[in-house]
């Protein structure tokens, strides 16, 4: 007999290739909403290789019948062009980049900074009462480094979401 | 879009014509390219200038529909009865809006449409001016695909690819919204395109690997099934061939959805009938009992599946669609077959063929005697009472027009509404053909039977074409009469007037306490008096001895007709799995005890009143 549906949970990160044309985000966006599916992080930008591509990457998460379901309703809209699942095709980079400002003085103001170091993120603005921070990492880091400031004077995050790639010599 | 003949200018295109025309006469070229010879529209002040030029030639007829919802749902009958795609125009702001019903409609039960809305001129997009909707944002969730087109020398490509992307892989509405300017404007024309679609291409042909998997398994069946649906209709007369050629060949029993049937002949002794929550005893307890099901080109509706945890149990699944995204999406199957269905019947044939090892007989032989033992239980009869001035049931008036007009050696198309009717339609009428039963499934849009047996009898002006219909749905696009006048279209209107919304009312009482609230039609129209200021003929039946001549009049006229069937209005439609029930939770009717229960569980629990 078939096996019974796995209901365990998996997050994907899913890296689509598009025409780049009117609508291709929406349809993209109204797909997910309209069926009910998660977006954790998404980005899209058009990728120059002469061909007028853009690639979306989306990070979702549902069972196994869900995330392949997802796939397969990306694929099937008319402008795209592959649909890549990194999270089961192989090791894959997943990187976002966030501008993190912190209002601090005294210790809290020394604290940031070390930890700051630590982290490898560098400032990119600073006054005498606050520091904005540019970090590059996984999800996984700029949250932990985030978490650490908001005790701190955590005032405000700005964060790209997720860009992924395959590592070795694969491309979708 | 650098590449060969997608490319958008003229100079770089071989098969273009450097000639420039205006938009709208560029459009009716690439239409007429693209084989269309009937348009169902409405116009506007948006596509004025495509009027003009409709008025300015013959190749293309135009069908002016009452109401731009019609004008799909005839495209649909238009192309459902014929194969091709149905093409609508209407007007930007309200006309589109008016259509989006249609296009939904087209989408759930995958019909190619192409749909042109009028917009506003370019420059005034975004500007809230009159009769500006966001077409494209609107249909976006209700099309396969859409198109703005916002430069004129996209427009005749845009065409072209809309129709390849109507009809091919899963068919589907696709809308091409047309801003004046762009009508009136300079174009280039390009010829349809050679080259393979840059990013749409779906797979048609079978993986052998999974072919011969699905022989191998349906060999080893002990209680086989297979399961068909809409998508071998989409797939052309020589899939339901095909298929007919497989199911002999195997002698396995088989059984379709409301949208399959026509594709294996209703009248032959290996068809069960309709399966689903109306679908009949034999059907819904094979499915219950098999040990592997073929399923070919259904897609596991939940009309169909009722409660899933509880759907075919025990069996390995195989499933065939065109649509990747339709395999294990509702129930996980084993062995997944994305190609054409007529494709992949074929494929079927020959690898069983080729596979030497036999069928189990005993076992199916076994199989097909219990599965007699279950129609034995005849769960479609009922009882008519012949005395003159007997109430008409509802099913033998069914049975009584297929009986008449299966003998009339004439081709014969049936549309629905949607109701007890329908369902009583699917049950009684028997269709042996493919593409000659219209009806709203996946949607279930009441209004649609008038408007797509119009898109039927255009295609087939010599045919029979009768619309199944409830008193209620028919006054949902009953201004199609007057369409039906103008183009002396002799479209029959058959309709079983229990002065209830019938559906409606059998819910209310089997689910909430016989509380009829707000089921019941009063001061309905007087239909035969209706159709007859349509330019029409009325018709009508009260009781059983009136109700053969009625239809056969019906028939004889060479004009519209209404036929006001008054049946009986406490009729209910059984068999019936009540929604989040399992397929041997059915009940069964009157004739048959009541609320007979097949499996013994009940069959309305709390959690299945959620449901629709
Ligand atoms: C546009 C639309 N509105 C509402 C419904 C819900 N609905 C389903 S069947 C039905 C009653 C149909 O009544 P009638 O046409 O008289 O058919 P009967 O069931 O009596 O045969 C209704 C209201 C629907 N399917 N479509
Ligand atoms: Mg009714």
């Amino acid at each position: 007999m078939p096996s019974p549906i796995d209901t365990t949970l998996r997050s994907a990160t899913i890296s689509v290739l598009v025409e780049n044309e009117a609508g291709v985000l929406a349809r993209v966006i109204g797909l997910f909403s309209g069926r009910g599916y998660n977006i954790d992080s998404l980005t899209v930008a058009p990728v120059e290789d002469g061909r007028n591509r853009s690639r979306i990457n989306i990070v979702t998460s549902g069972t196994e019948m869900v995330i392949e379901q997802i796939k397969a309703q990306l694929d099937r809209l008319v402008p795209v062009h592959r649909v890549a699942d990194l999270t089961l095709e192989g090791p894959h980079i997943a990187r976002e980049m966030a501008l993190i400002k912190v209002i601090a003085t005294g210790n809290n103001r020394a604290e940031s900074l070390r930890l700051a170091d630590a982290f490898r993120a560098r400032v990119v603005d600073a006054t005498t009462e606050s520091f904005v921070f540019e970090m590059t990492g996984s999800t996984d880091k700029l949250d932990a480094f985030v978490e650490l400031m908001r005790p701190l004077g955590l005032a405000e995050v700005s964060r790209t979401g997720v860009a992924a790639i395959a590592r070795g010599a694969r491309i979708i | 879009m650098t590449e060969t003949k997608m490319s958008s200018g003229t100079a770089q295109t071989p098969i273009g014509d450097t000639e420039l025309q205006a938009g709208a006469e560029v459009l009716l070229r690439a239409l007429k390219d693209q084989g269309v010879e009937v348009i169902f529209g409405y116009p506007g002040g948006a596509v004025l200038p495509i009027y003009d030029a409709i008025f300015q030639q013959n190749a293309i007829r135009h069908i002016l529909v009452r109401h731009e919802q019609a004008a799909v749902h005839a495209a649909e009958g238009y192309a459902r009865s014929t194969g091709r795609v149905g093409v609508v125009l209407v007007t930007s702001g309200p006309g589109a809006t008016n259509a989006v019903t249609g296009l939904v409609d087209a989408l759930m039960d995958s019909i190619p449409v192409v749909c042109l809305t009028g917009q506003v001129p370019t420059h005034l997009i975004g500007n809230d001016a009159f009769q500006e909707a966001d077409t494209t944002g609107i249909t976006r969730p209700a099309t396969k695909h859409n198109y703005l087109v916002k430069k004129s020398e996209d427009l005749a490509r845009v065409v072209h690819e809309a129709f390849y992307v109507a009809r091919s892989g899963r068919p589907g509405p696709v809308v091409i919204d047309l801003p004046k300017d762009i009508l009136i404007g300079k174009a280039p024309y390009q010829a349809p395109p050679s080259a393979a679609h840059r990013s749409y291409r779906p797979q048609t042909e079978p993986d052998a690997g999974q072919i011969a998997k699905a022989v191998a398994l349906l060999k080893s069946a002990k209680r086989p099934v297979i399961y068909t649906g809409g998508g071998v209709i989409n797939a052309g007369t020589a899939a339901s061939a095909a298929l007919a050629a497989f199911v002999r060949k195997t002698g396995f029993p088989c059984t379709s959805t409301l949208m399959g049937l026509g594709a294996y002949p209703a009248n032959d002794p290996q068809f069960l009938g309709m399966l689903g929550m109306h679908g009949t005893y034999e059907a819904n307890l094979t499915m219950h009992g098999c040990d592997v099901m073929l399923n070919v080109g259904a897609r596991f509706d939940d009309r169909v599946t009722g409660r899933l945890n509880a759907f075919s149990p025990g069996s390995h699944k195989i499933h065939i669609d065109i649509d990747p995204s339709s395999i294990n999406k509702n129930v996980p199957v084993e062995v997944p077959i994305v190609a054409d269905a007529g494709r992949a019947l074929q494929a079927l044939l020959a690898a069983w063929d080729a596979d030497p090892t036999p069928v189990d007989r005993p076992a199916i032989a076994a199989w097909w005697k219990q599965i007699d033992g279950w129609r034995a239980i005849q769960c479609l009869r009922f009882t008519q009472d012949m005395t003159k001035g007997a109430i008409i049931k509802p099913q033998y008036a069914i049975q009584r027009l297929y009986d008449i007009t299966r003998d009339l050696g004439r081709e014969i198309f049936i549309s629905t509404e949607v109701g007890q009717h329908q369902m009583w339609a699917a049950q009684y009428f028997r269709f042996d053909h493919p593409n000659h039963w219209m009806t709203s499934g996946g949607l279930g849009t009441m209004g649609y039977g008038l408007p797509s047996a119009m898109g039927v009898q255009v295609a087939h002006p010599d045919a029979l074409v009768i619309d199944i219909a409830g008193e209620a749905s028919i006054l949902m696009n009953i201004q199609e009469m007057s369409t039906l006048a103008q183009y002396r279209l002799p479209v029959k209107v058959f309709i079983l007037n229990n002065q209830y919304m019938g559906m409606v009312r059998q819910w209310q009482e089997l689910l909430h306490g016989s509380r009829y609230s707000e089921s019941y039609t009063a001061a309905l129209p007087d239909f035969v008096k209706l159709a007859d200021s349509f330019h029409g003929v009325g018709l009508r039946a009260t009781s059983v001895d009136q109700l053969d001549d009625v239809i056969r009049e019906m028939i004889a006229l060479d004009r519209p007709v209404i036929a006001d069937i008054c049946v009986d209005q406490t009729e209910n439609c059984f068999p019936m799995i009540p929604s989040g029930a399992a397929h041997n939770e059915m009940i069964l009717g009157a004739e048959h005890g009541g609320n007979l229960q097949a499996g013994g569980a009940a069959g309305l629990t709390d959690e299945g009143l959620v449901l629709v």
